[in-house]
């Protein structure tokens, strides 16, 4: 996973043992002592175990479910052990739901949103970290203001541009208002400023233009905050729920996995069995990246909290 | 929030005798083409909606018909006599004075107890970091079945040691509470991200020298670790409070602002003007954003309020 020289939450170095000749026995003190160690064990387990424990709960009561029979998950008290492990849950969920249709669309739309996003970001936070051109400290403030502003409140316009644009009921309406974020240019901008603006300059005396310094000299040392930018991006993506529940209203082709996840549930309120594989298939991705790309995570949220 | 990124000091270099000519060959036109694409981008889907807003809260209007009337403040009058949105205020407000600061006391004590290297830590930060990629639907279903009032798991362990049943979303009393758990599940692992990161950024010689003064850890965490911790805990009220007052999804889903209305948050009842009853024809578009703008105003008074008050509380080092 992480080595701890340079993931961003590393193991704290406070927690060695050291001992201070200072603390008198019995006074409770900074420094760990092997006297208070009446336990084999570190006693933060005691708190640790059982909240990682009830944390995974939820998930891991929907895998139980996700493997038994439709009469075994409508018993109390619940059964815990399936007798038998019924894998066919998640066939006839893909047989009987239009869960493909879902997942593509999803998919399509994740990855044109995360692509686009990953460039015109890249372009624009260049431009407002490097060249100097008329309104930029303007214009930056202004899209930081947005910031501000969640979709939330504004959901009605937007809907209202959106239908004007003859984008709603399709997929371009959940591809289109989302081709650019605030928040990549806003990080993007930040790491920009921090890369040394030597090389650019040596390669702009060489003549070279804007766009080949940006992919040759940027870009290259800028892959670990494009990284971030593509998670946290594919993150709201792909578990967007508000704005395809209002803009795709009646084409059930154009359905995401989040509503079709939700319609789903709705249709199939007592087949707990068939819900819960739905639900585990949906999130199977998310999981994915996130285990594989666990350090791109933690820094984006840990950057965008503590530069915010 | 954000900051400007250090543009101030560099602003634009007023226009020299310029020419047209040099202009367009200049820095100028290479910038505004490279920030072109996402600006007009951003300015359709975010910053006009922030105008047409206001506008329509002025207006009479539908979603769907093309009916667009002035009627001054007739929307914002309407607001304080509409009973159902005086409930949808008090229940958004009861969840954001629950979910703030129960979410940001829990995250604050799991970092602190994540902060350290023992076996198995990989485990425990991966087990509350899961929940923070999980949907809010695929997260409602888990707690739709949890919660079951009939065939739930939580009734069946609560009912060991001798507690419930309970009817959880579906009693009117509960309903609140068992959102505030959820959502307190789903967002402790971001709000522990930010505090393990700064709680690392807690220089450990600090509290060394504290605990060789003869200062208690407990004494040592509020006088030293807690104050160095004020912009993480400021940002963390911040987001949490804004994220609290529009709730949505959550609702939507798992109670549809049930039962008998006690779940009714306030972007929730906006979406119930204007979609729910709005695509059925009522012109309740233009009242629906007269709320939400109010809303957009209360949002922003109290980020604004929060930042006035961590101004004289906050310290903030380098």
């Amino acid at each position: 996973m992480t080595t701890p020289a340079t993931s961003v939450i590393t193991e704290s170095p406070a927690a060695e043992t050291r001992v201070d000749p200072r603390t008198l026995p019995g006074e409770v003190g900074m420094v760990e002592r092997p006297r208070r160690r009446f336990l084999p064990f570190d006693p933060w387990h005691l708190f640790l175990a059982p909240l990682a424990v009830v944390w995974l709960v939820p998930l891991l009561w929907m895998v139980v479910t996700s493997l038994e029979t439709p009469s075994e998950t409508l018993r109390f008290p619940p059964v815990l052990w399936p007798e038998s492990l019924r894998f066919g849950n998640y066939l006839d969920v893909v047989r009987d739901s239009a869960f493909g249709t879902w997942f593509w669309n999803t998919t399509v739309v994740t990855v044109t949103v995360v692509s686009s996003n990953l460039v015109l970001c890249t372009l624009a936070a260049y431009a407002f970290a490097r060249i100097r051109f008329l309104g930029r400290t303007f214009v930056y403030f202004v899209l930081l203001a947005t910031l501000m502003v969640p979709l939330q409140v504004v959901l009605i316009p937007t809907f209202l541009i959106a239908k004007d644009l003859g984008l709603l009921d399709h997929l371009g309406a959940l591809i289109v208002p989302n081709l650019a974020s605030v928040f990549g240019i806003f990080m993007l901008t930040q790491f920009f400023r921090t890369l040394p603006i030597e090389l650019e300059e040596a390669a702009r005396i060489d003549g070279a233009s804007r766009l080949s310094i940006l992919l040759r000299i940027v870009v290259p040392l800028s892959l670990p905050a494009l990284a971030t930018l593509a998670v946290i991006q594919f993150l709201w993506t792909w578990n967007d729920f508000l704005w395809p529940l209002v803009t795709i209203l009646t084409n059930q082709g154009a359905f995401t996995l989040q509503l079709g996840l939700a319609t789903f549930q709705g249709a199939h309120q007592t087949q707990w069995h068939l819900v819960a594989a739905a639900n585990l298939m949906s999130m199977v991705p998310m999981i994915v990246l996130f285990l594989a790309a666990q350090r791109a995570f933690v820094r984006g949220i840990a950057t965008q909290g503590l530069k915010g | 929030m954000p900051d400007d990124g250090g543009l101030n000091g560099s602003s634009v270099a007023a226009p020299a005798p310029g020419r047209l000519r040099r202009l367009l060959t200049s820095e100028h036109l290479s910038g505004w083409t490279f920030v072109l694409p996402a600006v007009i981008l951003i300015v359709v889907f975010g910053l006009i909606p922030i105008a047409w807003g206001l506008i329509l809260s002025f207006q009479k209007a539908g979603l769907i018909s093309p009916e667009r009337e002035w009627v001054g403040f007739e929307n914002y009058a309407r607001i304080a006599a509409d009973p159902k949105a005086r409930q949808a205020a008090v229940n958004t407000i009861v969840y954001t004075l629950l979910f703030v600061p129960i979410s940001i006391l829990a995250s604050l004590l799991v970092a602190h107890a994540l902060n350290r290297r023992i076996a198995l830590i990989r485990f425990y930060r991966l087990a509350v970091f899961i929940p923070v990629v999980t949907s809010t639907i695929a997260t409602g279903i888990m707690f739709l079945w949890l919660f079951d009032k009939n065939f739930g798991l939580a009734n069946w362990a609560l009912g060991k040691i001798g507690i419930g049943p309970f009817g959880f979303f579906e009693d009117p009393d509960q309903a609140m509470v068992s959102l505030v758990i959820m959502t307190v599940w789903g967002w402790l692992g971001f709000d522990t991200i930010i505090y393990l990161a700064a709680l690392q950024g807690v220089p450990p010689e600090l509290t060394e020298a504290a605990a060789i003064d003869g200062a208690s850890r407990w004494s040592s965490f509020w006088r030293i670790t807690w104050p160095m911790l004020g912009p993480a805990t400021l940002l963390l009220v911040v987001w949490s409070t804004i994220s609290a007052l529009q709730l949505f999804d959550e609702v939507f889903f798992v109670t549809h602002g049930g039962p008998l209305g006690r779940t009714s948050v306030v972007v929730f009842y906006v979406y119930r003007l204007a979609f729910e009853q709005g695509l059925g024809g009522l012109s309740l578009a233009g009242y629906a954003a007269a709320i939400a703008y109010v809303l957009f105003l209360v949002i922003l008074l109290l980020t604004l309020a929060q930042f006035w008050l961590a101004r004289r509380v906050v310290h903030y080092t380098s």
